[in-house]
């Protein structure tokens, strides 16, 4: 007897409400290239991305703030794995504490060459001045995709 | 709560990288038939089965505790499902204690299995994790989220790659040891170094593999225990803590919690320790298996349990404190570094730990073992649990 198995796939697609703050977070980044983020009243707090209400304090944000467009690497890593439905490796991406800002925002890193891992690595350690760079007009759909950090020289 | 709670039966699979010769309900079945052999008590016995089963996606099967609920002679009896990712395993435990320390039941099961081998690529599955908002459009998983927390580690307290690949290097050797775990092939720090990276710093020998294998525990109350002269360990603590949401609010000058260390572990570690009457982790507790899926994240596991201060734990490691044979072993099973059946995962750490204070964990039995912690993570910090367990 042969064992045998049985190949099954998932494709199923959701139209996801993104709410009036991220609505109003992604407007802005298309028309205006801005990052902003919601004070929080209590804490002052700037929370970016943008949410409804804090995570610490558990009231509502009443304030836009705009963030960036500089800031400080926080966190990183350089994929070298290929992941079904991610994209084609190598790429670096992680987080970034944007200036004015309270909390970390993630993006990719572009403009290092990830050929050498130890030295693409150095490249990014905590700490590192990177600015936030947008896609050109046109081609901004709405999304955290559409700006990306490079480091500062 | 006078009455304490006892493991009075045990099951795991030999793990593997697939079963072919298994479905998922054969899975589920051969765990929980091991369970019942080795306290002795019949499916009559069982009033309650609390069904542990991480995201559905990753065994393919919608609700999948529907499928196992005659693996676990669950027809007619309580029967609920538990999922917090990671941590499935101990939270099922946690809720099977509960059903008992209620007074709701005396003899409850807990069980499940995972065939993560089955699933083409768990990190898909495991981006599905993510806010589809803000975070889905970056290529987030798991690994890419723990390489950040070891960046983080390494820039607070200097972890180096070859630190990390020391935990490797124990917990291999550990695994040879015991015949359930799925990676028992002992390995040198250079064969880690020399491992191709996933995701910087993690590399392929830094991380767990996907393995397909059941577990499945049997509680009680002391009175029934007494009664029907079984048998037992003691579960003397209990905790739980979760995290904020975003990955992103652990990362500044003034954040609360840093995502280079487990903060909300370190807090259930605290309840679990209250409830147990533990003050001094470092020198009461005998052994540790705690859930670490990557290498650097038994670092900071490690400090949250209390058995090292913030970042003092590599130097301790490479001092072979956690050893087997060392002053307290983590992870003498080989750990999830070694085998990561991701819905019972948490429940191995839970059952490895009763063996030991049982004296009952073969080639790799701490010896005089009498008191045991055991933890598992799910999601990106919103799931630690945690437990002690006394003979």
């Amino acid at each position: 007897m042969e064992l045998m198995t049985r190949k099954e796939v998932w494709n199923i697609t959701y139209n996801h409400a993104l709410g009036k703050t991220a609505s109003e977070f992604f407007t802005q980044i298309k028309e205006s290239a801005r990052i902003l983020g919601r004070r929080c009243p209590s804490d002052g707090r700037v929370l970016v991305p943008p949410r409804a209400f804090s995570d610490e304090s558990l009231e509502a944000t009443d304030e836009w703030v705009e963030v960036g467009p500089g800031g400080r690497i926080e966190a990183f890593t350089i994929t070298y794995e290929p992941f079904q439905n991610l994209p084609e490796p190598p790429y670096a991406f992680g987080y970034v504490l944007l200036d004015g800002a309270s909390t970390a925002i993630g993006g990719y890193f572009k403009g290092i060459d990830l050929s050498d891992p130890a030295r693409a690595a150095e490249k990014l350690v905590v700490g590192t001045r990177v600015k936030t760079c947008f896609a050109e007009e046109k081609d901004r759909i709405g999304d955290v995709l559409d700006f990306w950090f490079e480091v500062q020289d | 709560m006078s009455d304490r709670i006892g493991i009075i039966g045990i099951g795991q699979s030999a793990f593997k990288s697939r079963r072919e010769d298994s479905n998922y309900p054969e899975l589920v079945r051969e765990a929980v038939a091991l369970a019942m052999q080795d306290c002795g008590l019949g499916f009559d016995d069982i009033e309650a089965v609390v069904y542990s089963l991480s995201p559905d996606a990753m065994v393919g099967i919608g609700n999948a505790e529907r499928l196992g609920v005659d693996a676990v002679g669950a027809k007619n009896k309580r029967f609920l499902r538990i999922n917090t990712g990671g941590s499935t395993g101990i939270s099922s435990v946690a809720a099977a204690y509960f059903h008992v320390a209620s007074g709701a039941c005396d003899v409850v099961l807990t069980a499940g299995a995972d065939k993560v081998g089955e699933c083409g690529d768990s990190q898909t599955v495991l981006n599905k994790i993510w806010d589809p908002i803000y975070e889905r459009p970056l290529p987030l998983g798991t690994i890419s989220m723990l390489a950040m927390s070891a960046v983080r580690y390494m820039h607070k307290y200097g972890m180096s790659e070859e630190d990390m690949a020391r935990v490797t290097v124990k917990n291999r050797r550990h695994a040879s040891k015991n015949p359930n775990a799925h990676l028992r092939k002992e390995c040198t720090a250079e064969e880690v170094l020399n491992s191709r990276y996933l995701c910087w710093p993690i590399k392929l020998y830094d991380a767990c593999p996907q393995s397909s294998g059941g577990c499945a525990m049997i509680l009680a109350s002391e009175r029934y225990i007494r009664e029907h002269g079984l048998d037992a360990v003691w579960i003397t603590g209990v905790g739980h803590c979760s995290e904020n949401y975003y990955l992103g609010d652990r990362m500044s000058d003034t954040a609360r919690a840093d995502h280079a260390d487990a903060f909300a572990l370190k807090n259930s570690f605290a309840r679990a320790y209250k409830q147990a009457g533990i003050t001094d982790p470092g020198t009461q507790v005998d052994v540790a298996e705690l859930y670490a899926p990557f290498s650097n994240t038994e670092f900071h596991a490690i400090e949250a349990a209390g058995l090292a201060e913030l970042g003092a734990s590599p130097a301790m490691l490479r001092e072979g404190q956690f050893d087997l044979g060392g002053r307290i072993p983590v992870n003498p099973s080989g750990g999830v570094l070694c085998t990561n059946a991701i819905a019972v995962t948490a429940m191995v750490r839970v059952a490895e730990t009763a063996l030991q204070v049982w004296g009952r964990a073969g080639d790799h039995q701490v010896k005089g073992a009498r008191r045991g912690i055991a933890s598992g993570n799910g999601g990106d910090h919103q799931f630690f649990g945690t437990m002690v367990i006394e003979a």
